[in-house]
């Protein structure tokens, strides 16, 4: 299990480290596509088929897509003459590693504070869908009203550009 | 009999696998599934691939294949070893690495989505617990498949072929989900053998199939047209449409990169059918309950090739969309009726047993059906074509 563990985080990271160090945008792209599968694995690794069918089905089917679409669209994916690193990258890398070290920090901390569980509770897809239109209808119902309202804002500012370019 | 017929494939799986030690059985069994389904529909596609041209070929009022073998019949296998032979042509300023990438990723993904089929009573590779999930993250995909062999050809045809089929993948992934999901609220389960157990009993001699409820034979309906635009079929098939764009994301592909990606658009054919069929047509249970002798593997495959078989009359048929006719199709009927559909499978759900629901139900969807396209067609003027230049 620890093997096959050690095998889908060298992926992610790769992956990740990848989509940082490429120089094209598209490869990028598909680099952290390959992030996203390694992290969907390392769901299902875990027994959580839910979250990691949906990681897939959101993420490499929607949001990968969505990226690459939005490359092609905007800009083309040519190189910029001045190079694609910022250069301001040593503070971008400063502010990466201190949300990382608060991140782990915590993670770490929470292995002390809440004594180990003996067995992992088995969590089917029945008791999601229970619990996400039972206990927590009140959150699924803001997040859904906070998707329409980016939708509809979505619209509007395609719309704008339509009457504008007229 | 009738019942070792119906069982045969297991029973010849667990004789084969009795010759190993216990510790290999349970790999064993799996592995020999998966080499069956390998097997399988690969074979299918082959058979598929004569039909389609001897059934457009009569519908077009000419012979189709029939140099090949008596009928025509071993074409495939020509085209296979004609495939295999020829040379593989990578295009110069092609990225190498995506464009190789491309075929197996769509090959693979679409391989993954035959797991979780039932294809006939305990004939399931893996019985999941999110199975319904599982085959649609599968089907999403194979997006990035299309995608990347469109951008990595370094040819305009071909990515505005990438481009088209993902506008068309990701709208109609959307419906196809959505008519999935009123099935999944009537049968309260993700898993597909639940769900063709729930609509395996008969009243009468008349099954219990979700095709034959007023909320079922919309979802149906919509997921048909997103399954075919999914799979790029006809009347949707812009993505490689010949006449406009050689062959969309594939022109470049040549040799058995170019038959991997003809397999991958049949092979989705046989899963997305597989899928209508477990949704809607109960699966591998029979029509009528005094056929239910018959072995389940023989209806659950008669279903899926009827279904083929309906895609390749479609074919001959119906003439190309239009890119913006294709989009506003999606956005502007198929979604919101398959959304209004789920409002109803709801109403469904909560009305209880009798004949009100059946009333209420039909009458919502037909007053929407008839009210959306009056509105739709209402500023479109039908008639007869008028010809600006040719005439």
């Amino acid at each position: 299990m620890n093997a096959i563990f050690y095998i889908l985080a060298a992926l992610t990271i790769t992956g990740g480290l990848a989509a940082i160090l490429l120089k094209h945008l598209i490869h990028a792209a598909l680099a952290v596509t390959i992030a996203f599968a390694g992290l969907a694995l390392l769901f299902l690794q875990l027994d959580a088929q839910f979250a990691g069918f949906a990681q897939i089905l959101v993420y490499i089917g929607a949001v990968a897509i969505l990226v690459v679409f939005a490359i092609l669209l905007t800009r083309g994916a040519d190189l910029p003459r001045e190079g694609v690193f910022s250069p301001t990258w040593l503070v971008g890398l400063v502010i990466a590693a201190g949300v990382f070290a608060v991140l782990g920090w915590a993670v770490l901390r929470s292995v002390n504070a809440i004594p180990q569980q003996a067995a992992a509770p088995a969590v089917s897809v029945l008791d999601i869908g229970n619990a996400l239109v039972g206990r927590y209808v009140l959150p699924l119902e803001i997040v859904a009203l906070l998707l329409t309202a980016a939708t509809i804002g979505a619209v509007i500012v395609a719309m704008h550009e339509k009457a504008g370019s007229r | 009999m009738a019942e070792k017929l119906d069982q045969i494939f297991i029973i010849l799986r667990d004789w084969l696998v009795s010759f190993l030690p216990a510790v290999l059985r349970p790999a064993a069994g799996v592995l020999l599934a998966v080499i069956a389904i390998v097997c399988v529909f690969p074979g299918l596609f082959a058979l598929t691939t004569v039909f389609e041209r001897k059934g457009l070929g009569r519908i077009q009022n000419r012979l189709g294949p029939n140099r090949v073998g008596p009928f025509g019949f071993f074409q495939p296998i020509a085209d296979g070893i004609k495939s295999l032979t020829k040379e593989d042509i990578v295009p110069f300023s092609a990225n190498a690495l995506v464009h190789f990438l491309a075929p197996l990723i769509l090959v693979v993904t679409v391989f993954m989505g035959f797991a979780v089929l039932p294809m006939g009573r305990n004939m399931v590779l893996v019985d999941m617990d999110a199975g319904l999930l599982f085959f649609f993250a599968m089907g999403a995909a194979t997006e990035l498949s299309v995608f990347m062999a469109g951008w990595s050809s370094r040819n305009k045809y071909s990515l505005l072929g990438a481009m088209r089929a993902v506008a068309q993948m990701i709208s109609y992934e959307v419906v196809l989900l959505l008519s999935g999901v009123s099935v999944v609220m009537i049968s309260g389960s993700l898993s597909l053998p639940k769900i063709v157990a729930a609509q395996n009993s008969y009243s009468g001699i008349f099954p219990h199939w979700y095709i034959f409820t007023p909320w079922g034979l919309g979802a149906f309906i919509m997921y048909a047209i997103a399954a075919t635009a999914e799979t790029n079929r006809s009347p949707f098939d812009l993505p490689e449409g010949e006449s406009e764009l050689v062959a969309g994301y594939h022109t470049e592909y040549s040799g058995f990169k170019f038959a991997l990606f003809f397999l991958g658009e049949y092979l989705a054919m046989f899963s997305i059918s597989g899928m209508g069929t477990t949704l809607f047509l109960g699966g591998w249970s029979a029509p009528f309950s005094f056929l239910s002798w018959v072995p389940s593997w023989i209806w659950f495959f008669g279903k899926v090739m009827t279904s083929i078989f309906v895609f390749i009359w479609m074919r001959g048929t119906l003439p190309r969309l239009r890119q913006d006719q294709l989009m506003n199709f999606a956005w502007k009927f198929v979604l919101p009726f398959t959304l209004l559909d789920l409002m109803v499978t709801a109403l469904w759900r909560f009305m209880g047993d009798g004949w009100q629901r059946w009333v209420v139900c039909t009458l919502i969807l037909i007053a929407a059906y008839v009210l959306m396209g009056r509105v739709g067609l209402r500023r479109k003027h039908i008639g007869p074509r008028s010809y600006r230049y040719a005439e």
